[in-house]
């Protein structure tokens, strides 16, 4: 106790007060100090974050709980190794007598690879989409025109709707009595043809979700100074040029983590597809993410789910360290830098 | 700097793993001698658990059995209307070995699943329950590994809708039902459908096809699948036809019980598999333009009335309930026929005992019941299996493949089978 209270007698002037902090300076005293503070932070991460985590890498070395046959009751299944992992990495299931084979269709584990692939399909052409409309609408936005209020509202709504709602919205938009049937002519099964249903969910994905985009380039955009397209005109660059060589990588900071933030919500997309079409299409699962597969797996062992929650985890952990690594998507320092002007 | 964050992380994974240590999350494998033996004569107040209560049904019950038992007070706690959630919320609570639990109401299908759990207190010795008088259907689906584990409480058997301006006596045959078809055509609407989207409801109906053909999903030991069988292909083969040359349109295959219905109101449809509640909707919807002009009579089958799934919920008591002897009096007071006289008259809910389908005043009110007595009476149940999530699964999935085309019926149901086997191992 007696060192804490003892600490801040040790600290040179509080940076709040003294013009004369060195910037990365911190000595031994203020870095104790700091980790003092920071202690109860880290306390609730480990509960909120790190528990869950953890738990769930040891459950998903146990076997799933299986059925007794003189008493019909479940037992607890013991260590699995790595069968939960082949199951649905390399799609295997066991028997009880311990032979391995390929899971049948019809089976969960059979269908990681295609969710895998629906996954990643949905969050490219969502984000891609996304990213050039949300582009294009915050241009709007930041331009000062009579009914800008309303225009901003108005691009905002989709935001403001709880997914679940959208979902269901559409639902009735895609059923095959629905408005879109009779405003095409058209008698197309939006929620069960393959193709169909994979553009139902990004038709609505995108409707909803690009004004998240729109938002955070907005805000991007309006740090860029007005001085700089003003001396862009003086030299005579027209307006596209103007946009690829003055907006474009003046925005790029907020852009990137914009396109972060959709990537990894994207990558864990559930309800939407899940309320739409039930993860359905195609043959059948058409639609089905990795989360919708974690969640139909809860319902048929806790263990194997743990494994794949785990997998989807490690994905999008190398999907935003690999786009903050190469792509430069700073989430920390892109304010600092932006309101500097760096250009990067 | 680096080091700092790599101690942080360090820190948090430490925290996680020291709490993941605490909590053994040992599942929840059943013990037999435990919790399920004790408080067996014990009297006192407990809680009924059951989903949304739409039509103000468990309210006056429990107020009606709280006047009657001040000691032995009942508390009703209303879960979600989503199955999936109550389902969710039922594991949560038996996970957490909840003694406040004590009545949960449980769907037919879950009942096998939780009783393998060891979360469903037996209903033998003590606890016996009266089960005459109610249809054997029912008790099957509350009865797992030769148990009884739960009191039917609601039941529910699936009909046909038949537009009587258009079919004057109702199919007894699949076949003859597909021979009214051309009736239907020259009326320009379309012919049958059911519940064919992929969900719960398309393991239903592909049950029913597969019973209704003499076949069955899985034998009598209740894990063995039986899908390969001659009887099964001709069933499921029912359905794929139909589809295939239009008898069920093809937007059938993304209907649920809802999509069915409004066709059938709007007139867009001669023959309709649905449950019971569809009847008085169709009767007084103001949007229903066939009011007058339906009725319905039990499912037709290969070679005469066929098989329909069961619905319905049982009534279980939780094995960590403190007062056990009062909650199996409130389970015989939910069984009561005065009570269930009440589930049909208040909550148009089937009920589970046979002799009230012949009662007149019920019949007055709810004129499908003897149509639907005939349907519950030939009802085979859903698997009862403790996997029942991953066997409704494997039928959702390959049946609606077959149904759509993308893979022949034989192939869907060796599929099936295969994927039943892997699942239930």
């Amino acid at each position: 106790m007696s060192a804490v209270t003892e600490v801040p007698s040790k600290l040179s002037p509080p940076p709040g007060r003294a013009g004369g902090r060195k910037r990365g300076g911190l000595n031994e005293a203020h870095g104790r100090w700091a980790s003092y503070l920071i202690t109860p932070s880290l306390v609730i991460l480990g509960v909120v974050i790190g528990y869950p985590v953890v738990s769930a890498i040891i459950m998903s070395f146990q076997k799933d709980a299986g059925l007794d046959k003189a008493t019909g009751l479940f037992v607890a299944g013991g260590f699995a190794g790595f069968s939960n992992y082949a199951h649905w990495l390399l799609q295997q299931c066991v028997s009880t007598t311990g032979v391995t084979s390929a899971c049948p269709p019809g089976n969960l584990g059979a269908q990681f690879w295609n969710a895998f692939g629906t996954t990643f399909f949905f969050t490219a052409v969502t984000v891609v989409l996304e990213t050039v409309i949300g582009m294009w609408m915050a241009l709007i936005m930041n331009r000062a025109f009579r009914g800008r209020g309303l225009v901003r509202a108005a691009i905002l709504v989709p935001w403001a709707i709880p997914t679940a709602v959208t979902a269901k919205l559409w639902y009735f938009i895609f059923a095959f009595n629905g408005i879109l049937n009779s405003v095409l002519g058209a008698k197309i099964l939006w929620t069960s043809d393959e193709w169909a249903a994979k553009f139902a969910i990004i038709i609505a994905d995108t409707w909803k979700t690009t004004p998240f985009m729109a938002l955070l380039i907005l805000a991007g955009l309006q740090l860029i100074p007005e001085e700089v397209y003003e001396a862009g005109v003086m030299d005579g660059a027209s307006t596209v040029q103007r946009f690829f060589q003055l907006t474009l990588p003046l925005v790029r900071p907020a852009l990137m983590v914009a396109i972060l933030f959709r990537v990894l919500d994207a990558l864990r997309m559930f309800d939407l597809p899940q309320i739409l079409t039930g993860g359905g299409g195609g043959t059948g699962n058409a639609t089905t993410t990795l989360s919708i597969l974690v969640v139909d797996q809860i319902r048929q062992g806790f263990n194997s789910a743990s494994a794949l929650s785990t997998i989807t985890f490690l994905v999008i952990f190398i999907v935003a360290f690999l786009f903050v690594r190469f792509l430069g998507a700073n989430v920390v320092q892109t304010q600092a830098n932006q309101q500097k002007g760096v250009l990067k | 700097m680096k080091k700092f964050r790599l101690v942080s992380a360090a820190g948090i994974a430490v925290i996680g793993l020291a709490l993941a240590g605490c909590s053994s999350g040992s599942p929840s494998g059943g013990s037999s001698g435990g919790p399920a033996g004790a408080n067996l004569d014990s009297h006192g107040p407990i809680t009924y658990v059951q989903g949304k209560d739409n039509s103000n049904v468990v309210r006056p019950l429990v107020d009606k059995w709280n006047a009657a038992h001040p000691t032995e007070k009942v508390t009703f706690k209303e879960q979600s209307d989503q199955a999936d959630q109550q389902h969710d919320d039922l594991v949560q609570h038996f996970q957490a070995k909840d003694p406040n639990y004590d009545v949960v109401d449980v769907d037919v299908v879950w009942t096998a699943e939780f009783a393998a759990k060891g979360w469903l207190t037996p209903l033998t010795g003590k606890m016996k329950l009266d089960t005459t008088g109610l249809f054997p259907s029912a008790v099957k689906t509350a009865t797992y590994n030769k148990t009884l584990f739960a009191a039917p409480q609601t039941s529910d058997g699936g009909m046909l809708y038949y537009r009587t301006d258009l079919v004057k006596t109702p199919p007894k045959t699949w076949d003859e039902m597909m021979s009214m078809c051309s009736i239907a055509k020259s009326a320009g609407i379309a012919c049958y459908a059911g519940q064919f989207a992929k969900y719960e409801g398309l393991t239903v109906n592909a049950s029913e096809a597969i019973n209704g053909a003499g076949g069955s999903v899985l034998a009598a030991d209740g894990v063995t699948p039986t899908l390969t069988s001659a009887d099964a292909v001709k069933g499921l083969s029912l359905l794929a036809d139909a589809f295939k040359n239009g008898n069920i349109p093809a937007e059938a295959i993304t209907y649920q019980e809802e999509q069915g219905r409004i066709a059938f109101e709007s007139g867009k449809l001669m023959f309709l598999r649905n449950w019971p509640y569809v009847y008085g909707l169709a009767k007084s919807d103001g949007s229903s333009v066939v009011k007058d002009t339906f009725a319905v009579a039990p499912l037709p089958g290969l070679t005469g009335t066929g098989a329909s799934t069961l619905g319905g919920h049982n009534a279980a008591i939780s094995v960590y309930s403190k007062h056990k002897a009062t909650a199996r009096d409130f389970l015989t007071f939910l069984e009561s026929a005065e009570t269930q006289k009440f589930f049909a008259t208040q909550g148009s809910l089937a009920p589970v005992r046979t002799s009230l389908y012949d009662d007149a005043d019920l019949i007055a009110k709810l004129p499908y019941l003897p149509t639907l007595k005939e349907s519950i009476l030939n009802a085979i149940p859903r698997p009862v299996s403790p996997f029942y999530p991953a066997v409704t699964k494997a039928i959702e999935d390959n049946a609606y493949s077959a149904l759509k085309g993308d893979k022949s019926v034989k192939q869907a149901l060796t599929d099936m089978q295969a994927a039943i086997k892997a699942a239930t191992s």
